[in-house]
C-alpha cells in the first residue's frame, strides 16, 4: 500500500535503467551472432536478412538496441569511475549526462541510418 | 553471491569493452548510411587480422561480462541457489562465447 | 500544506512474523511533534499493547528507527509537519527485516552481518603498551573519521534494494563500519575482514543505489565505503595480499 520514494531517486533509476538495459543486450547477442554467424556457408540467407532489415519499423528497433547498448556503455563508465575514481558527490549529474549521451548517440545513428 | 574474482572479471571486462563498443558504435553509424548488405560488411572485415582481434576480444569480453551480469539479475529476481547459479553463469558464458566466435569467423575467413 | 487538521490520519502497522496490517488512529495534532510522540500518543491512550522501541528521543542511540511514509527514519527526529502528506501519516516496522510485533523489527540479522563483516575492532596492543599516537590529519584517520559517526539504527539496510534481492548481502552498515576500522592503524584485524568483505556476501555485491547515503541520519556515505572496500580488495586480491 505504501509507494516507495527511494526508488524515484535518479541514480537508483540510473542502476535500473543500467539492469534493463544489460539484460536487453544479453537477450538480443544470440540473435545478433545467430544472424552474423550466417556468413559463414550462407551469405545469401544473410542478405535476405539485411535486405528485411531495410524499412523504417525494424530502423527504429535498430535505434532501440543502440540506446540500449550506449545506455549501458556510458552508465557503465560512470559506475567504473564511481568505483575506481575518489569520490564525487555529483553522481546524479552524470547519471544524466550519460544518458543524455546515449539518447545523442542513438539519434545519430537513427539519422545516419534514414535513406 | 558475487566475489572478488566475478568482481574482478566483470569489471575488467567491461574496461576491456569500453573502448571496443565506442568503436563498435561508430563503425554502425558510419556504415549503416548507405545500408547494409553481406557483401558491404565482408569486404571490410573479411581477411582483416584487425577486425578478428577486435570482434575476438569484444566477444570474449561480452561473453564473460554478460554471463556475469545476468548471474546477479537472476540470482537477485529468482534467488536460485548457487549451485544453479554456478553452472547457469558457465552455461551462458560458454554459449555468448561459441556463438560469437562462430559470428567472428563468418565475417573475418 | 494548509493549516494542518487538529486530529492527524495516522496508520500503523500492527502484527507480527505471521503476518498483519494497518489500523488507523486519529492523533491529536501538536506543535513540534515527532513521528515518535504519535506512537507514543497511540500506545498510551488507545492501544497499550503496541509495540516499538526507543530509548534515548534526541537521536543518539538508533533505536527508533521505522518506515515513515515508506522511507525509513529515526521517528524521534523526524517532525510529522516535515513528513505529513496527502496519505496522512504511514507508519511501519523497517524494511528488510523480520518483524517481532507491530514497529519493533528484529535486528538478530543486521547485527549477524555486522560480525560477519568483521565490524568489530582487533586489539593490536594491551594495556600495557604505550597509547598509539594517532596524526588526525592522516589520510587513513581522515577517512576513517568521515564513516566513523555510525549508531547501528539500520536505516541505511532497511533502504538498501540490494539487501532487499540479496539476502546474503552484508548491508551498508556492516560494510561501512569494516571500512572505517580498515582504515584504523591501531587495529589487528585487517586480513580477517579483508577476507570477510571479499566472501560472497561482501562488498562486491553492492550496485551502488546509493539510498543508504540519501537516507542516512548522521549523512554518511556508506556508498563510499563501499567503493573504497571493493578498490582496496580487489587491488590485495591482485597483488596477493601485499597491498595495504
Amino acid at each position: 500500500m505504501i509507494d516507495a520514494p527511494h526508488r524515484r531517486d535518479g541514480v537508483r533509476i540510473a542502476a535500473l535503467i543500467h539492469r534493463v538495459s544489460g539484460v536487453g543486450l544479453a537477450l538480443f547477442l544470440p540473435v545478433h551472432f545467430y544472424v552474423l554467424g550466417l556468413a559463414l556457408n550462407d551469405t545469401a540467407a544473410l542478405d535476405t536478412f539485411l535486405n528485411w532489415t531495410d524499412n523504417w519499423a525494424v530502423k527504429l528497433a535498430e535505434t532501440g538496441l543502440v540506446l540500449l547498448l550506449s545506455l549501458h556503455l556510458f552508465g557503465g563508465l560512470r559506475i567504473l569511475a564511481l568505483e575506481f575514481l575518489p569520490w564525487t558527490p555529483r553522481q546524479k549529474l552524470f547519471a544524466a549526462l550519460a544518458a543524455s549521451l546515449a539518447v545523442f548517440v542513438s539519434l545519430g545513428f537513427f539519422l545516419s541510418a534514414g535513406s | 553471491m558475487i566475489g572478488v574474482r566475478l568482481y574482478l572479471a566483470q569489471r575488467l571486462s567491461a574496461l576491456v569493452m569500453a573502448p571496443l563498443m565506442i568503436g563498435h558504435l561508430a563503425v554502425m553509424i558510419y556504415a549503416v548510411q548507405n545500408g547494409l548488405s553481406a557483401e558491404e560488411i565482408l569486404s571490410r572485415t573479411q581477411g582483416s587480422l584487425w577486425w578478428g582481434a577486435f570482434y575476438g576480444l569484444f566477444v570474449i569480453a561480452v561473453s564473460i561480462h554478460a554471463a556475469i551480469g545476468v548471474r546477479a539479475v537472476v540470482y537477485e529476481t529468482a534467488g536460485l541457489p548457487e549451485r544453479i547459479l554456478n553452472p547457469l553463469t558457465w552455461a551462458i558464458g560458454v554459449s555468448l562465447f561459441v556463438m560469437g566466435g562462430r559470428a567472428v569467423a563468418g565475417v573475418v575467413l | 500544506m494548509h493549516r494542518r487538521a487538529e486530529v492527524l490520519d495516522v496508520l500503523v502497522w500492527r502484527g507480527d512474523a505471521n503476518g498483519g496490517g494497518y489500523h488507523s488512529y486519529g492523533v491529536p495534532a501538536q506543535e513540534s511533534q515527532t513521528v515518535l510522540d504519535v506512537v507514543t500518543w497511540i500506545q498510551q491512550n488507545v492501544e497499550p499493547t503496541l509495540a516499538y522501541r526507543f530509548a534515548c528521543r534526541v537521536g543518539m542511540c538508533g533505536s527508533c528507527a521505522m518506515m515513515v511514509n515508506g522511507e525509513p527514519r529515526w521517528t524521534c527526529r523526524t517532525h510529522v509537519k516535515k513528513v505529513f502528506g496527502a496519505k496522512g501519516l504511514v507508519i511501519a516496522p523497517l524494511r528488510n527485516l523480520p518483524v517481532i510485533k507491530d514497529l519493533a523489527a528484529d535486528m538478530a540479522a543486521f547485527f549477524d552481518k555486522w560480525t560477519a563483516a568483521e565490524g568489530r575492532f582487533h586489539p593490536s596492543k594491551s594495556r600495557n603498551d604505550a597509547m598509539e599516537p594517532i596524526s588526525p590529519e592522516a589520510p587513513n584517520r581522515v577517512a576513517a573519521n568521515a564513516a566513523i559517526e555510525c549508531i547501528n539504527c539500520a536505516v541505511c539496510y532497511a533502504a538498501c534494494d540490494t539487501v532487499t534481492a540479496n539476502p546474503d548481502y552484508f548491508g551498508p552498515a556492516a560494510l561501512n563500519r569494516a571500512w572505517t576500522l580498515q582504515n584504523d592503524v591501531r587495529d589487528a584485524g585487517y586480513t580477517v575482514r579483508q577476507d570477510a568483505v571479499s566472501s560472497s556476501g561482501g562488498c562486491f555485491n553492492c550496485h551502488s543505489h546509493q539510498s543508504c547515503m540519501t537516507y542516512c541520519p548522521n549523512e554518511l556515505n556508506p556508498t563510499a565505503s563501499i567503493a573504497g572496500l571493493k578498490r582496496l580488495s580487489a587491488l590485495s586480491y591482485l597483488t596477493g595480499g601485499k597491498a595495504r
